[in-house]
């Protein structure tokens, strides 16, 4: 009984200790896009093939339309925003003045809209919210992903390595214990990548639609039988902040496709 | 509004084989799902893709609910002559769905 | 996945197509991967071995499935101007199953590929009753 009881204390700490995960090395990092099948590849790097470029003209559409008792559109301020968000997305969660947080790019547009447009914010994972994030994030494929360099987003950053590396729900699986640990190796049979968010919105086959890094976070948190966050919950963003460093200097790919 | 992306070669050499791409915005709902009430999707899906070039149809096809969401379809024609291509989806409700692309052919 | 009970047999259902004309086996080319990556959306490409000209082409390609709810998937329709038999598209796959490219020729006869594809589900599914 005593002996069970010291190996169980031993076990604990040896797992416990497997808790500080190192970064991946920059030279290290993939995209998802390198852990797909040749054909998965062919269909986002082809826009007439990649369902994503949908949301993308959609959202060319609804850049240019005015929006509440503003009757302005994001163009009256922004102009064409081939020139103006230009690297948006390569350096956002972003920090916000107004709420002393991290905001992410969804977030902002949707402030913008409130203060700027007098507009009603819109829901999360709705059509016009994504497609207006995909179009914006749009602007900054094949840019490097440089993380903002703000100190006032380090505490924040921080408290998102904590969530990728905390031990969650019935599983009691990290983030880390596959996407740090064991990309390239097989979860059923789907491959498992590093889990970088280089494309969001993505098109994911799995959905058969477009998705935001938040959807897709929620599918990780049910898959280990965690409860997860509301749509727009502050830890999102700080997870996104930091996966977003830790994918440093890989390409932006919005619209991406993914299994 | 259902989109459509078409790619055509915007220039050609007479009698070449071009390659031509064509993807539309759709569910492809098959009708097999069941909602989270249990009660079952009804189908809704593209049929009939038509493809014409110059005014004669030059491929088409038929399309099944196992076609996926978004059908995406690439398929071959001969060069012929400089004009006009015309795609055409219809649905199962009759309704119909056009893009057209312009070539020149040399 | 649904139980269909009524699905046609695969040989039956290739019959339905080819009726009593003769099939031979290659000269179709059929891409799709051996293990798809999402049973929702398979790539597939067909190649038929024909020169395509007014008097020996490919007329139509007809896809069926083994074990999907049902076993018609798409049929083109080619012809002389194609220039080329050759056809690509996306697919839905319910399951591990054989999925076969029946090519019409001109002459009435039909040339036949069949494909091994096996399909998982994905690793973590999604809750839609969390909204």
């Amino acid at each position: 009984m005593m002996l069970g009881r010291v190996v169980a204390v031993l076990v604990a700490l040896l797992t416990s200790l497997g808790g500080a995960h190192a970064e991946i090395p920059a030279k290290d990092r993939r995209s998802g896009f390198d852990f797909m099948s040749p054909q998965t590849q062919a269909m986002q790097a082809d826009d007439t093939s990649n369902p994503g470029m949908f949301a993308v003209l959609e959202g060319e559409r609804l850049w240019r339309e005015s929006q509440g008792d503003s009757g302005k559109s994001c163009a009256s301020c922004h102009r064409d925003a081939e020139q103006s968000m230009r690297g948006v997305a390569a350096r956002y969660p972003a920090y916000d003045e107004d709420t002393k947080r991290p905001i992410d790019l969804a977030g902002r547009i949707n402030r913008c809209r409130e203060k700027r447009q007098s507009a009603t914010p819109l829901a999360r994972e709705s059509d016009a919210l994504l497609a207006l994030t995909t179009y914006v994030a749009h602007q900054s494929r094949g840019m490097p992903i440089e993380p903002a360099s703000d100190p006032r987003l380090e505490p924040f950053r921080n408290r998102g390595r904590r969530w990728f590396e905390r031990k969650l729900g019935q599983l009691q699986l990290s983030c880390a214990s596959c996407h740090d640990d064991r990309p390239g190796a097989r979860l059923g049979g789907s491959v498992i990548p590093q889990a970088h968010p280089t494309g969001y919105p993505i098109y994911r086959l799995e959905w058969q639609s477009l998705g935001s890094l938040q959807r897709r976070l929620r599918g990780c948190l049910v898959g280990v039988r965690a409860e997860p966050f509301e749509f727009g919950a502050p830890e999102y963003v700080e997870i996104e902040l930091f996966l977003m460093s830790r994918a440093a200097g890989l390409k932006v790919e919005t619209p991406a496709v993914r299994p | 509004m259902t989109r459509a992306l078409v790619n055509v070669p915007k220039t050609a050499a007479r009698g070449e084989i071009i390659e031509i791409r064509a993807m539309i915005q759709h569910p492809m709902e098959t009708g097999y799902r069941e909602g989270l009430n249990g009660e079952r999707i009804p189908r809704h899906i593209i049929k009939r893709f038509v493809c014409k070039y110059a005014g004669e149809e030059i491929f088409s096809a038929e399309l099944f609910p196992a076609i996926a969401a978004n059908p995406f379809l690439a398929f071959t024609t001969i060069a012929t002559e400089s004009g006009t291509l015309t795609f055409e989806w219809t649905d199962d409700r009759g309704e119909t769905q056009t893009a057209s692309a312009e070539i020149t052919v040399t | 996945m649904n139980d269909r009970p009524n699905r046609p047999t695969l040989a039956a259902a290739i019959r339905a197509v080819t009726g009593d004309a003769p099939v031979i086996e290659g000269r179709v080319k059929f891409e799709i991967a051996p293990l798809v990556e999402n049973g929702n959306a398979v790539p597939v490409k067909i190649e038929v071995d024909s020169l395509m000209t007014a008097e020996a082409h490919v007329r139509r390609i007809t896809m069926i499935t083994e074990k999907n709810p049902q076993p018609d998937v798409a049929v083109f329709h080619l012809g002389p101007r194609a220039g080329r038999a050759q056809v690509s598209t996306r697919i839905r796959l319910a399951t591990s199953q054989v999925v076969v490219a029946l090519a019409e020729l001109s002459d009435g006869s039909f040339a036949i590929s069949r494909a091994n594809v096996v399909v998982t589900i994905a690793a973590c599914i999604e809750d839609l009753s969390r909204a």
